[in-house]
């Protein structure tokens, strides 16, 4: 459904059906798994049963002598050449195979290669490793008790468990705020420890060759460029001889933008087998050693007046950043983009202080579709809100639309620094009240309430509204660098000598589409049709350096990169038609006529003009061209963002909760959307159905707990629970287009949107139909029923170990 | 120990180890790798084939057991005639993102409409509950199905 646009005809051939499909249809994708090279052999890791253990000893003799095996990799033979330890993104180091002692369930051990995956797996089994099992530190809350175990105790001089404190907001004016507030709200929160869990898993097919020295790795990598650099980082083969090609990827979500030991292990395999080597992980490998997401633990504060004006936000924040810190975000954001908690309202002062700790859990924390972090700060806000209504006895509905941002204000720069570039939340709202008929919903609300209370039957509905603002694109090199390489990413676009083109790349596409809405871009500068457009992206051979796609940056900074570039190509050739048709540049009109066919006329004579297939052949034949001016028709654009951009939106969920089961229906979820200028809107309204298919899975379901011991329970698609078609219901969609000021087409992120603002929505629905303040996600049956008994529990333990909240 | 399984209509006989898995047959024997592995546990069902006319989840059928019987995969869903209906109606539909589900939930799509050619939307929903998505929600996998269906009613 699309309720309201500005710009109904979107730009650049709109809807057109995706150029990747034709494959994909077919089965004819080439994803990581499908690549088979000539004499490929087989690796599979080894990994830790415990969560903290000593390393005894390694034996790795029988599994040597297996016929079929032909390597064995131990983390002391990676240490004799400088590469038992890779640097993470977050200025810290992550073992590649363990040496001294293994920190998280799961964690690599050691690497056999054989001649097939059967028999790598075999081989496993023959390999003995000692452990000297260590009590385990689980549970963040108790990361900085005097006496904790300590998970980095190879760290010269470390005593503790403390990663990192980092604040954002003014501390004293908040503090002042809330001193002189008639009412503040605080509630605990948990932001669960989650995976992205795409469907492809992680996997490398490393390949030297031995005469050349060149490296060249198939990966499923989001980020190939910033894989490349890595790669000559640890390993010390220079850049020039390194080739990383990330072909078809079967979904990313961030799970695929770090480095992973079973990469450099695939290596190493290649260097020493002098034969290609294919890794691949299994699920369970996946969930338990792959990137996680969110396990942030929130105190939140909300300053208010009694009518509901906010003027306050007050957070303390615990994350659980797992053994080694590994998150993947720009450098100086060691909390990635929390920053923005305070959302989409118009608040006084705010502050937060977020502390990172060290625990036996896996590495990671900024994955699945979270904008770096926003989606814990939508959540905690969002939450707050509600928790705020709830204890005023006020509309939630209301509560936010008296406090947006108003349209007036912005550019917004908010009270903790960001510069919201562009919006319109009130208008935004209201159109989602509007569509989800909210004022009918509370009087059925109300119908049903009574009717339970009279009764003691039946099930109670809830409604549950979310409005995000985001910040993506990162980012302005001046402040946003990922491992010393700053966020600008690049775009080479040339143009044949018959008028079609070939754009490179810098970002990846792991299914957003970008052969497609990339080569639109292209056209719609053009005059071209998008047919005559080829995307190149994933091979660093081929490509322009640039650091991939994540945190929704692919359309804000490679995509400007292209519109730059095609842009620099129009000014070519307005020049080259200028000496075909023997006028002055100034004196050609650029017009594109129907079908978008683009061309220059001479102004005052419609009739003398060329195409830019015209402009391209002259460009590439004799014509005398001015001094100075360059034949051909090619460009280059290296993108620095100038800020970040600001998309908003307004979900609404209608539950239907059983409270005698706590089995919880998703009747309805209405959401509008505001991410710019829609290039192609039916690809936009693809990844947000997908983002709210994953707010319901976090809301609901997903979760990766752990017992006392350390023991991952949610290590398999049996207990780590996605959702499937039976728990979405059909999406409700409306938009509303504010460009952005600042990007060259208006556009601005759109990927990750209902990841970020949905889950909040789905819970405070919930909430809203038991009645119940506040219970932490997943609302499973289980913790919907304990809430309603107004006992809900902690879910990231195990049951009955230590779990009240 | 030797099988012998068609495939697409295409007959081939295999030496294989005992334990090896249908949807590693498939990849890695007889190079039909749009039959995609995700799980291990039959929960997502990405190497979902038909064997002898009936959708199952390769990555937890032996090769083995395989022996002597038909197997179809998204290989086999273009024919002479072209493409599946439901492989037009999922392009334009916008029926897939990564393409990674893709073979397995058209496969399903397929048995559905051969024994049910106007489902419900709820039926649709519950014939392809067994399989994961991760990119769209659902909504335009259950609006592809539904348009295949359409299509073939007129």
């Amino acid at each position: 459904m699309t309720a309201r646009s500005e710009h109904p005809t979107p730009m650049g051939h709109g809807r057109m059906v995706r150029k990747e499909d034709a494959r994909l249809i077919r089965g004819q994708g080439r994803f990581l798994d499908d690549v088979t090279l000539p004499g490929m052999l087989h690796g599979a890791v080894l990994r830790s049963p415990y969560a903290h253990a000593r390393i005894r000893f390694v034996d790795t003799s029988a599994a040597e002598s297996h016929p079929k095996v032909r390597a064995v990799v131990t983390g002391e033979m990676l240490a004799e050449r400088g590469m038992a330890w890779m640097p993470t993104l977050s200025h810290d180091v992550a073992a590649v195979l363990a040496t001294d002692k293994v920190r998280y369930q799961g964690q690599e051990v050691a690497f056999v290669v054989a001649e097939d995956p059967y028999a790598a797996c075999d081989a496993l089994s023959l390999i003995e490793v000692e452990y000297e099992p260590l009590p385990p530190m689980i549970d963040a809350r108790r990361a900085l008790e005097p006496g904790a175990p300590l998970v980095r105790d190879e760290i010269p001089g470390r005593t503790d468990n403390h990663i990192f404190d980092w604040e954002s907001g003014d501390a004293a004016a908040t503090d002042a705020v809330f001193a002189a507030a008639e009412h503040v709200s605080t509630c605990e929160l948990l932001y669960p420890r989650v995976h992205p869990a795409p469907l492809e898993t992680c996997g490398a097919v490393a390949s030297i060759d031995r005469i050349s020295g060149k490296l060249t790795v198939h990966a499923t990598t989001q980020a190939p460029h910033a894989h490349r650099a890595l790669y000559a980082m640890i390993t010390g083969i220079p850049e020039r001889k390194i080739q990383v090609i990330a072909s078809d990827i079967g979904g990313g979500f961030g799970n695929k933008v770090g480095m992973y030991p079973g990469y450099l292990c695939a290596v190493l395999g290649s260097m020493l087998t002098g034969a290609p080597v294919k890794w691949t992980e299994d699920r369970s490998e996946n969930l338990m050693s792959t990137s996680f997401a969110r396990d942030y633990h929130m105190h939140g504060e909300i300053a208010a007046t009694r009518e509901g004006r906010i003027l306050g936000l007050r957070v303390r924040v615990l994350a659980d950043h797992g053994a080694f810190n590994g998150t993947a975000q720009p450098s100086k954001f060691p909390a990635g983009f929390f920053g923005v908690f305070t959302g989409s309202y118009d608040v006084a002062a705010a502050h937060c202080r977020v502390t990172g700790v060290y625990t036996n859990k896996a590495p990671g924390g900024v994955a699945y579709a979270c904008s770096f972090r926003i989606t814990e700060a939508s959540y905690l806000v969002e939450r707050m809100v509600d928790v705020l209504a709830h204890d005023l006895g006020l509309d939630p509905a209301q509560v936010r639309m008296r406090n947006l941002l108003r349209p007036e204000q912005f550019p917004y720069r908010s009270v903790t620094g960001w510069e919201y570039d562009s919006g319109d939340y009130p208008r935004t709202l209201t159109l989602a009240l509007e569509l989800a008929g909210y004022d009918e919903l509370r009087r059925e609300q109300a119908r049903r309430r009574r009717a339970f209370a009279e009764t003691g039957r039946g099930e109670l509905m809830g409604i549950g509204i979310s409005f995000f603002t985001e910040a993506v694109g990162a980012g302005p090199r001046a402040t946003m660098d990922i491992a010393g390489f700053g966020m600008a990413d690049g775009a080479e676009l040339r143009v044949h000598p018959s008028g079609s083109a070939v754009l490179a790349v810098s970002c990846m596409s792991q299914g957003q589409g970008h052969e497609t809405t990339f080569a639109q871009i292209v056209a719609h500068e053009l005059g071209i049709s998008p047919d005559d457009v080829e995307v190149v992206a994933g091979d660093t051979d081929r490509t322009p350096f640039g650091l991939g796609t994540y945190g929704s940056r692919s359309t804000p900074v490679s995509g400007a990169a292209a519109v730059v570039a095609a842009r620099k190509v129009r000014e070519r050739a307005r020049v080259v038609a200028a000496a075909m048709l023997e006028v002055s540049a100034e004196d050609l009109v650029w017009e594109k006529g129907e079908r978008e066919v683009g061309r220059f006329h001479v102004r005052g004579d419609r009739a003398a003009g060329a195409t830019i297939a015209e402009v391209a052949q002259a460009a590439h034949a004799d014509l005398e061209l001015p001094d100075g001016v360059e034949g051909h028709l090619d460009a280059t654009c290296v993108y620095n963002p100038p800020n970040l951009t600001y998309p908003f939106g307004a979900y609404i969920c209608v539950a239907d909760v059983d409270p005698g089961t706590g089995q919880v229906t998703v009747r309805r979820v209405v959401a509008v959307d505001d991410c710019g200028v829609r290039i192609n809107p039916t690809i936009v309204e693809g990844q947000v159905h997908g983002g709210l298919a994953d707010g319901i899975g976090m809301a609901l379901m997903e979760v990766m707990a752990f017992d006392g011991d350390g023991n991952h329970l949610g290590a398999s698609f049996m207990d780590y629970l996605l959702p499937t078609s039976m728990e979405c219901p059909s999406w409700e969609l409306g938009q509303t287009v504010t460009p952005s000021p600042h990007h060259p087409i208006g556009a601005k992120g759109v990927g990750e949107s209902a990841t970020v603002g949905s889950p909040a929505a789905v819970v405070n629905a919930v909430l809203d139909a038991i009645g119940v303040r506040h219970a932490d996600m997943p609302l499973t049956p289980a913790q919907v029923w304990r809430a309603v008994q107004g006992r809900p529990i902690r879910t990231d333990v195990a049951i009955g170990s230590d779990n009240e909240t | 120990m030797e099988i012998t399984v068609t495939v697409n209509g295409q007959e081939h006989t295999c030496e294989i180890e005992p334990r090896l898995l249908l949807v590693h047959l498939l990849r890695d024997e007889l190079g039909l790798t749009g039959t995609h592995w995700g799980c291990d546990t039959s929960n997502c069902g990405a190497c979902t084939v038909w064997m002898d006319q009936v959708p199952v989840k390769s990555c937890t059928v032996l090769a083995a057991m395989a022996d002597g019987r038909h197997v179809r995969t998204v290989e086999g869903l273009e024919g002479p005639a072209g493409l599946d209906p439901l492989q037009l109606s999922f392009m334009s539909c916008h029926g897939l993102q990564c393409g990674f589900c893709t073979p397995g939930m058209l496969l399903t799509a397929r048995w559905l409409l051969d024994h049910n050619p106007d489902p419900s939307d709820r039926e649709i929903r519950e014939a392809i509950s067994g399989q994961t998505c991760r990119c769209t929600g659902y909504e335009n996998i259950v609006a592809a199905i539904r348009h295949a269906a359409q299509q073939a009613q007129q």
